[in-house]
């Protein structure tokens, strides 16, 4: 059975969470930004390591 | 006339004339190939020590200068250990197993090929191209000197060919003229370029690389020595190419290759003064001298089938790849050594000629596996779109503190074997616990065997491979012999490990290529006779 992403809300304290991600960029330039979500990806991605719940989100990622 | 294309390193099938030249009418050979290189002369050895005589045609009168392909892989060295010819290879070869990956001159890791213990050969060496060659055609003198029916005819090329339905005519040029040839089977090893293909209008499509690569080959004349290792430069920062790679070879040669770009002037890049420009560089105030040149570019593409009535493709005439991951002539090595026994048997009349269709059907699967996996590595190397360089940068980056980004790195994937998952000459994989590695389609996988090693206990015909399990010491299905090769697992954990898994007794029959074509727990005559026939399109 394939395990189905995650879609409904699972981070605890959303608004700190997306502070967060925005501070990471905060002070860098589009390039160093791009670099940066670049490796989160990867590292989120390995984190994740299940292909078929990284297909389902490279898909729904996809659809915008 | 009759000028060479390029340079002779070793002139050793100087043109004679043949008596075929000299008959009134065109005289028929059941086999004739076109190409001397390495998969044309493999396949001659392949037929020739089976007993079914075979002409080489070459346009040349010995093997082309020039190091080339310089990675021969243990499946390739495996082969040619089936046709006798792989200890000088593995005397002269280099055996290397330490990687290196650098990113803008910082060493982003390390890798070891960490080679399994129990097999003969190690997982790769490198070995200039004409010194394979050699040793190929060295074992070929061999066979002929012991009564093989091989021929090689050098400066016999071929100016016109006819294709009926049962067999080709060719016109072919000599010194002394043209004379004509038929033959029942026609095998073009004729290279990347094959003019037989373009001459028959045959389908060739795939991709072009828009990327230059100059290799130089370099011999240190000064003091100082680089270890026996492959290192690999992403954007290296003496600026002379988008990658380089440096790589060990025999004879204290050096191979550095530099990605240069699309839009270059060859002749510009390939005057020495301005590849010591680079090397010097690259390699700063060391002293060398350069030993060979070339720039190439690559493609890949392949044939949309590899068999066209008598006429069979094999090698680089057949598909091509770029050069990462040493897919080239590894390849077409495992081409002669899925065609050999094929051909064989059809041309003795033991198997129908639609077993040969199998040929194009597992070297297709095997050249997309290929090109798959090569294009893969060129992506990686030459990212196609600013994203893409973004993600490529990122995995290089935390390659560097992260262990998980290394695997994603690819300078290129080593050739291994491809496995012919679900095609028509398999048979059943009814052995239950048996490992994945030795499944039906998979090539057998090396492993002691007392004092000997198993692959070359088994040789190149069909066999029956008994471990801890009862069978006769001889089968024979319209008129294929099978005999039984017995083995025991106590006290052999390779080959337990490699054959068994969670079952206690197996029996494999193995297909002359050394593929498996079943296996099962025990013997049974009919199941064997089944696969047999499967195995040959008998059935």
């Amino acid at each position: 059975m394939m395990t189905p992403l995650n879609t409904e809300p699972n981070i605890a304290n959303p608004d700190d969470f997306y502070a967060r991600l925005l501070a990471a960029h905060e002070g860098r330039s589009k390039a160093e930004s791009d670099a940066l979500n670049a490796r989160l990806v990867l590292i989120l991605c390995n984190h994740i390591g299940d292909t078929d719940v990284l297909g389902q989100a490279i898909d729904l990622a996809a659809e915008g | 006339m009759f000028d060479d294309r390029y340079t002779v390193a070793h002139k050793i099938y100087p043109y004679e004339r043949s008596p075929d030249q000299d008959k009134a009418s065109a005289v028929r050979h059941p086999v004739v190939i076109v190409g001397g290189g390495p998969v044309g002369i493999a396949t001659a050895l392949d037929l020739g020590q089976q007993g079914v005589p075979v002409l080489v045609l070459d346009d040349h009168e010995g093997i082309g200068q020039g190091s080339r392909a310089i990675c021969f892989s243990k499946r390739s060295l495996e082969i040619a250990d089936r046709y006798g010819c792989a200890g000088p290879m593995i005397d002269k070869g280099v055996v290397w197993n330490l990687g290196k990956v650098f990113h803008r001159d910082e060493k982003v890791f390390e890798f070891n090929l960490l080679p399994e213990e129990g097999h003969k050969y190690p997982a790769f060496i490198n070995l200039q191209q004409p010194y394979f060659e050699r040793f190929m055609v060295d074992r070929l003198r061999q066979l002929q000197a012991a009564g093989a029916p091989i021929q090689l005819r050098g400066k016999n090329r071929v100016d016109g060919i006819e294709v009926h339905d049962d067999h080709v005519v060719l016109e072919v040029m000599t010194p002394d003229g043209p004379y004509s040839l038929e033959a029942d089977w026609l095998v073009a090893c004729d290279g990347a370029n094959s003019p037989l293909r373009t001459r028959l209008g045959y389908e060739f499509t795939g991709k072009v690389f828009q990327d230059s690569f100059l290799i130089a080959d370099i011999r240190m004349t000064g003091d100082t020595e680089f270890p026996t290792e492959r290192w690999f430069w992403f954007e290296p920062s003496h600026g002379q190419g988008a990658s380089t790679l440096l790589h060990k070879q025999p004879d204290g040669v050096w191979r550095v290759d530099f990605q240069i770009g699309w839009d270059i002037d060859r002749k510009e890049e390939m005057k020495e003064d301005n590849i010591r420009r680079r090397l010097d560089a690259f390699l700063g105030p060391v002293r060398y001298e350069i030993v060979w040149s070339s720039i190439y570019t690559f493609q890949s593409k392949r044939m949309a089938r590899f068999r066209h009535g008598p006429v069979i493709f094999a090698g680089d005439a057949a598909h091509q790849v770029s050069p990462f991951g040493a897919r080239g002539a590894n390849s077409g090595m495992q081409d002669a050594d899925n065609l050999g026994w094929k051909l064989g048997l059809v041309v003795q009349g033991k198997a129908p000629a639609k077993l040969l269709d199998s040929y194009s059907d597992e070297r297709v699967h095997g050249a997309d596996e290929n090109i798959l996996n090569s294009t893969r590595s060129t992506d990686f190397i030459t990212p196609k779109s600013e994203i893409s360089k973004i993600f490529r940068d990122a995995v290089l980056g935390l390659a560097r503190t992260v262990a998980f980004a290394r695997p994603l790195v690819n300078s290129g994937r080593l050739s291994v074997p491809c496995v012919y998952d679900g095609l028509s000459l398999n048979g059943p994989d009814a052995l239950t616990g048996g490992p994945a590695r030795t499944r039906v389609g998979a090539p057998m996988v090396d492993a002691p065997a007392g004092d000997d090693w198993l692959l070359g206990l088994l040789g190149g015909d069909f066999r029956l491979m008994t471990i801890d399990a009862e069978a006769p010491e001889r089968l024979e299905v319209d008129r294929i012999t099978v005999t039984r090769v017995a083995l025991s697992a106590k006290g052999n954990p390779d080959l337990a490990a490699r054959y068994l898994g969670d079952a206690t007794s197996a029996v494999y029959l193995m297909r002359p290529d050394q593929h498996v074509a079943a296996r099962w727990p025990g013997f049974d005559a009919a199941e064997v006779t089944r696969a047999l026939k499967i195995a040959t399109r008998r059935a």
